[in-house]
């Protein structure tokens, strides 16, 4: 293998890596932090994709002289959209089941399936895309044999951006403080005044809204339909499995891992052989460390 | 302890009565089959009511045995239908010859064993393992969704030896006696019925026996059964098996009686489909995950003749208020109010298992 082809093949992986990272950071604090398991998460993504679709939308008609910068507001629109959907979510019926993990799987696969139908009826079943922002087209030529896209390349750098706002907001505000403490003792943070009620709601609302960037993210390389969310969903739970559920850096490390065996194994081998194969070893993986690769050390 | 309380007892009659009465002599044979189609995925209920409702172990994998079931029997139908001649399909993805791995599949003996150990011996391994590390609950339940991801992109990737996206259809025949003709049909559907009460039965045999208690103490308090000195990685291990065989003989009439089998009815969402019919029906009750299949197959197949759009909408609606508000299903409403009518409390046994482990 050459050296260009080396490098084009980390890109990719990188690539591939920092959309598995946008997808599991979300859900790695809904289910890592709170234990819940939203298998509606990839659904959340799609409706950020659909939100960019329809602020891109109203961009081309209205002010079709800002389309430019759409994107960065339909980044934002994304987030707040998915943030306020997650909110009432977890207000609506997912508090009720905290004590039942396993039926909060099922019940929010039913919710996965009714927003499937629901996006299907309003945008229909055809894939809706967006038009591309003028300067995130083409490339960069770093030499002769090695180009990198512009908006993967703008991808990367938000995803950065995203993780370390999600770092400061975790451990640097009091509101990331009142998370963690609730993660760790919830009736101890209840006795020191902390409204556990409100703390669930927003971190559920973070996650989702996490998703949603996830979504306006993913119109930049493909386009949306209404099954976009089921594709991913299982990917990034693999990630957020494979890290270990309890730490975020986990998440970090096992989607790198993930991205980049994917990428060189479907370089190597066929693409469904490629899944197959990483499928089987993070199975494997999970076997011998059953907490994934970082664990939190924490008494059951 | 009675065999069977009255509310038991009323509803085996009930769907006896349904099942080798009143279906049979009402119904033509396209809705006769289609009944068929349902009593499939109602055996692979009774498994998941063992493993999941008494086990406590959720599989979101039943697809797995359900498929692999489906699948061998479908190797064995088609090599009978192509005769002397390689299957079409593999024609069509040119490979030349049989793979070494279809030719006992010639035997009819052969592959009903196959069906009833492989799928048994390939989910008590894996889940003894899994079990032994103490990993299960909500992981259990995401490897055996990864599972069946897997076993679905490798069906549909090797088109040449298990027939793609497009599965393998078109059987004729069962050792020379023609399957296609309603007259078979409505003798399968006969078999069917009777094999789904013996799975009944066995299902009702092992919740009833002291196995039964062991396996619902697992479920509620796993530690303090390990302490007792029980190997619960291996009562847990021998429920999931049960259900994945019950499962595979799904599969395995699906394909017989269907004249299809897809690496859809393989995959996540055919195997969450297969949990909510349990879910609806109760996952306390045998007969209740007989009746969930039942009625909620019937409504897939009403509303997607009638209102196609609709399907998922109420679906997904009925997903989430079953397991919000009737965590226990219809069984667990109908138990609910015969013991409110006679002034009892619920028991201890069937009530919510409040606090399942993750």
């Amino acid at each position: 293998m050459s050296f260009d082809i080396a490098v084009m093949q980390i890109f990719n992986g990188i690539s591939l890596f920092t959309i598995l990272v946008l997808m599991a950071l979300g859900l790695a604090i809904v289910f890592g932090l709170m234990g819940v398991i939203n298998m509606a998460h990839g659904e959340l993504m799609a409706l950020g994709a659909y939100v960019t679709y329809m602020v891109a939308h109203v961009f081309e008609r209205h002010l079709p002289s800002l389309m430019g910068v759409y994107l960065f507001f339909a980044i934002i629109m994304a987030f707040l959209v998915t943030f306020a959907f997650g909110w009432i979510l977890e207000r609506g019926f997912i508090r009720f089941l905290y004590k039942r993990p396993l039926d909060t799987m099922l019940a929010t696969w039913g919710l996965s399936l009714v927003l499937q139908q629901a996006y299907r009826s309003i945008f229909g079943a055809q894939e809706v895309s967006v038009p591309m922002t003028k300067w995130l087209t083409g490339a960069w030529d770093m030499t002769e044999g090695i180009q990198i896209p512009l908006n993967r390349l703008f991808i990367v750098g938000l995803t950065i951006l995203v993780s370390l706002g999600v770092y400061y907001l975790l451990f640097k505000t009091r509101w990331g403080l009142r998370i963690r403490a609730v993660t760790q003792n919830r009736a101890m943070s209840g006795a020191a005044g902390i409204n556990t009620n409100r703390v669930d709601a927003m971190t559920f609302a973070l996650g989702s809204g996490l998703a949603g960037i996830a979504g306006a993210v993913f119109t930049m390389i493909g386009s949306t339909n209404p099954l976009t969310g089921q594709l991913y969903i299982v990917d990034s739970f693999i990630v957020v499995v494979f890290g270990g559920v309890a730490s975020l850096l986990g998440t970090f490390v096992s989607g790198f891992a993930i991205a980049q065996a994917q990428t060189t194994l479907e370089f190597l081998l066929s693409g469904s052989m490629a899944k197959v194969a990483i499928l089987l070893m993070v199975i494997v993986v999970l076997y011998f460390r059953p907490n994934g690769l970082f664990a939190a050390r924490v008494r059951q | 302890m009675r065999w069977l309380s009255k509310g038991e007892l009323f509803g085996y009659l009930s769907l006896a009565a349904l099942l080798f009465l009143v279906f049979p002599l009402t119904l033509d044979p396209f809705r006769l089959n289609l009944i068929s189609k349902y009593l499939c995925f109602a055996l692979v209920g009774v498994g998941i009511v063992l493993a999941w409702g008494y086990g406590g172990i959720l599989s979101l994998g039943q697809g797995i045995f359900f498929g692999t079931g489906g699948y061998l029997m479908a190797m064995f139908l088609k090599l009978e239908a192509s005769g002397k001649e390689l299957p079409d399909f593999m024609v069509w993805s040119s490979t030349e010859t049989l793979p070494w791995w279809w030719e006992p599949f010639h035997n009819f003996f052969f592959t009903i064993l196959s069906i009833l150990v492989i799928p048994a011996l390939f989910a008590f391994v894996l889940s003894y393992l899994v079990f032994k590390k103490r990993v299960g609950g909500v992981y259990f339940a995401i490897v055996t969704l990864a599972l069946a991801l897997t076993l679905t992109v490798l069906l549909v990737g090797q088109q040449g030896y298990t027939g793609g996206a497009n599965g393998i259809t078109d059987f004729r025949s069962v050792m020379g006696w023609d399957i296609t003709s309603d007259e078979s049909k409505r003798v399968l559907y006969f078999i069917h019925v009777v094999l789904l009460f013996a799975v009944m039965g066995i299902g009702a045999y092992i919740i009833k026996s002291r196995l039964g208690k062991i396996l619902i103490a697992i479920r509620d308090r796993e530690d303090r059964v390990r302490f007792s000195g029980y190997d619960t990685a291996m009562f847990k291990a021998f429920a999931f098996t049960v259900g994945a065989l019950f499962a595979a003989l799904g599969g395995a009439m699906y394909s017989l009686q269907v004249g299809l089998i897809t690496p859809t009815l393989v995959g996540a969402v055919a195997s969450i489909e297969m949990i909510i019919y349990v879910a609806v029906g109760g996952r306390l009750s045998i007969v209740g995950a007989v009746y969930g299949a039942l009625l909620v197959g019937f409504a897939k197949s009403m509303f997607s003749e009638n209102f196609p759009t609709l399907w998922l909408f109420f679906f997904g609606g009925l997903f989430i208020f079953v397991v919000v508000f009737m965590p226990n299903g219809l069984a667990g409403v109908l138990d609910r109010f015969s013991a409110r009518k006679k002034g009892q409390r619920e028991s201890g046994l069937n009530a919510v298992p409040e606090r399942t482990k993750a």
